[in-house]
C-alpha cells in the first residue's frame, strides 16, 4: 500500500499507509492524523481536509481544476496557496507512494 | 410528554399532501420532530402546495440536503429570488417588503468576494488571539452568578458571552453592546413572535441599527485599517462601496450569525446535559471528550432549523421534479435526525464515533463562516463552568422561540451547584 506522509506545522510527521483508490482525506481520518477533520465525509462540501502538496509532488497530484467545487471551497480556506488541495479530491495511486503533504495551521 | 404523544397521533392522521412543517408554533412547542420523522419515512422530498409562505418543497433527508446545499448553481441563495429563509420579503407587506442583500444571500462571484473580506477574522490565526479574552470574560460572567438561586441562563450567560464576543469582533462601543442582542432578535422576528409588535417596528429598529453602524463606519473609513469587521469592510474594495441596504444586510448577517446561533447552542448544552446525566458523568470522568461533546451539542440543538434556496433550473431530487422558480427548504433539523446517516440520532452521545458529521453548519460555499468561533466559545464556557460548578441544574421548562428558522430559547431557568 502506498505510504503518505503528513507533515504537521510543528515539524512532526504522521506516516500512514493508504488504500489504493482511496484519497488523502480518508488516509488521514482513518489513521487519526491531527488537523484533518473531513467534516463532510469526503463529498467536497466543507474544505476541512485542506493540505499543501509539497512542490516535488505537485506534478503527480496536479493542481486544483479551475471552476471546480474544490476551487470554490478552497478560496475560503485559511491561507490558501497555489499548492493547496482538498485531501478528498486527491486519489491515492501507486504513483503517490511516499508523497509528503503539509497540514495547515488550522482548518477554517 | 402527553402533548407530544397527542401530536404524534395527529401527525399520522394528516393527509400527506396537507403536511405543513413551516408553522412556527410547532417549533416553539417543540413538537416538530414527529412531522419530520414522517416525511423522512414516507415522502422525503415533499411538496406543500399551500402555506403561509406559499408553496414550498421540504428536503428532509441528510443526503438530499447535502445534494441541494452543494449545488449552488441550481439552488440559488439570491436575495432577489427570496434569499435564505422560507419567508419572502413580500410576506411582510407594502413598505416592509424590502430585501436585504447580504453575502449569505448572494451567488458567486459576488458572494465569494464579500465572504473573503470577513472570513479572516474567524480564521485560525485570529481565533487563537481571541482565546484568552473569551476565557477571561467567561470566567467573569460565571463568577458573577449567584449560587443556589434560580437564574435565567439565557440572559445571564448565553446572551452575555456571545454578545461580548460579537462586540469585540465589531469593536463596538462596550456599554451599548446589548443593542446587538436586540438587533439580532429583531432581524429574525415576526409580529407573532412577541419580539416586535409590527413589521413597521422591525423596520424602524433595523434602520436604527444601520444608522448606528453608519457612524462607526464613517469613523473607521477615515482612520487607519484595523482588525475589526467594520474597519475590514470599510477598507476592502469588495465591500467599501456597498449600497445602504446591502450594508444593513451584511450587518444583520454578521449580527445574527454571530449571536443567535451560538447563544442557543450554549443554552442547548445545559439542557442536553441535564436530560442526559450519564453523558455529563462521561465528560467529568474524561474532559478530553469536550470537543466531541461540543459537536454533539451543535447537532442536537441545530440552532438554525432550515436554510432556503430557490431553484433556477429544473432538477430531479429523490425522484421528484423540482421546477425552476420553486422554493426549496433544507430542513437541517430533520437531516440531523436521519437515522440512515446518524446512528441513534435522537440520543445525545458525547463520545459518538463521528461527532463532526452533522448539518448544523450547512455545506458547500455557504457553510457557516464562524463555525470555529462557535465551537471555541462553547468549549471555553464549558471548561470554565466545570472548574467552578458541579452542576448547572435546570429547574423549570425552557421557553422556546416562535420561529421555524432560529431554533432557540427565550429563557432557561437554572440553579448552580458549587464544586465541593
Amino acid at each position: 500500500m502506498p505510504e503518505v506522509i503528513f507533515k504537521q506545522p510543528d515539524g512532526t510527521t504522521n506516516v500512514v499507509e493508504a488504500d489504493l483508490g482511496s484519497n488523502l482525506r480518508e488516509a488521514a481520518v482513518q489513521n487519526d492524523v491531527p488537523g484533518i477533520d473531513g467534516d463532510c465525509g469526503g463529498a467536497c462540501a466543507c474544505a476541512t481536509c485542506h493540505v499543501y502538496v509539497t512542490p516535488e509532488w505537485i506534478g503527480k497530484t496536479g493542481t486544483v481544476e479551475p471552476d471546480s467545487m474544490e476551487e470554490s471551497l478552497l478560496q475560503f480556506a485559511d491561507d490558501c496557496r497555489d499548492n493547496s488541495r482538498l485531501g478528498c479530491q486527491v486519489e491515492v495511486t501507486e504513483a503517490l507512494d511516499g508523497i509528503v503533504v503539509e497540514v495547515p495551521l488550522g482548518q477554517h | 410528554m402527553s402533548t407530544a404523544a397527542a401530536e404524534v397521533n395527529d401527525v399520522n392522521s394528516i393527509p400527506l399532501d396537507e403536511m405543513n412543517v413551516s408553522n412556527p408554533a410547532l417549533f416553539q412547542q417543540n413538537v416538530i420532530e414527529p412531522y419530520f420523522d414522517r416525511l423522512r419515512a414516507e415522502d422525503p422530498v415533499h411538496y406543500c402546495p399551500d402555506s403561509a409562505y406559499g408553496p414550498y418543497w421540504s428536503v428532509t433527508r441528510y443526503k438530499d440536503i447535502m445534494e441541494v446545499d452543494i449545488n449552488h448553481k441550481v439552488f440559488s441563495s439570491k436575495s432577489s429570488l427570496g434569499g435564505i429563509t422560507i419567508a419572502d420579503p413580500k410576506d411582510r407587506g407594502p413598505g416592509n417588503d424590502f430585501e436585504l442583500p447580504m453575502f449569505i444571500a448572494m451567488d458567486p462571484p459576488k458572494h465569494d468576494e464579500q465572504r473573503k473580506v470577513v472570513s479572516p477574522i474567524v480564521g485560525p490565526g485570529n481565533l487563537a488571539k481571541m482565546e484568552d479574552t473569551i476565557r477571561e470574560r467567561a470566567g467573569e460572567i460565571l463568577d458573577s452568578l449567584p449560587v443556589g438561586e434560580d437564574i435565567d441562563w439565557v440572559d445571564l450567560v448565553s446572551i452575555e458571552l456571545t454578545t461580548m464576543t460579537l462586540a469585540t469582533l465589531f469593536d463596538f462601543p462596550w456599554e451599548d453592546r446589548r443593542k446587538l442582542t436586540r438587533w439580532s432578535d429583531v432581524a429574525t422576528a415576526t409580529p407573532e413572535s412577541g419580539i416586535v409588535e409590527s413589521w413597521d417596528q422591525r423596520r424602524e429598529e433595523l434602520f436604527e441599527c444601520a444608522n448606528y453602524f453608519k457612524t462607526l463606519w464613517d469613523e473607521r473609513i477615515n482612520a487607519e485599517p484595523k482588525n475589526d469587521l467594520i474597519s475590514m469592510m470599510a477598507h476592502s474594495p469588495a465591500t467599501r462601496d456597498m449600497p445602504y441596504m446591502e450594508f444593513l444586510g451584511n450587518l444583520v448577517l454578521l449580527i445574527v450569525g454571530g449571536n443567535d446561533t451560538t447563544r442557543n447552542s450554549i443554552s442547548g448544552a445545559v439542557l442536553a446535559l441535564n436530560e442526559n446525566p450519564d453523558e455529563y458523568q462521561k465528560l467529568i470522568d474524561d474532559p478530553s471528550l469536550m470537543p466531541s461533546m461540543i459537536s454533539e451539542v451543535i447537532r442536537w440543538q441545530t440552532p438554525l432549523a432550515h436554510m432556503r434556496r430557490t431553484a433556477v433550473a429544473d432538477y430531479e431530487l429523490g425522484g421528484k421534479q423540482i421546477k425552476s422558480g420553486d422554493k426549496v427548504i433544507m430542513w437541517y433539523l430533520s437531516g440531523n435526525r436521519d437515522d440512515t446517516e446518524i446512528d441513534r440520532p435522537y440520543d445525545f452521545i458525547i463520545d459518538r464515533e463521528n461527532p463532526r458529521k452533522h448539518l448544523a453548519f450547512g455545506f458547500g460555499i455557504h457553510r457557516c463562516v464562524g463555525n470555529r468561533l462557535a465551537e471555541q466559545q462553547l468549549r471555553i464556557i464549558w471548561e470554565e463552568i466545570m472548574k467552578r460548578f458541579s452542576r448547572v441544574e435546570v429547574v423549570g421548562e425552557p421557553e422556546r422561540v416562535f420561529s421555524n428558522f432560529v431554533r432557540g430559547y427565550k429563557t432557561l431557568p437554572v440553579r448552580l451547584h458549587p464544586k465541593t
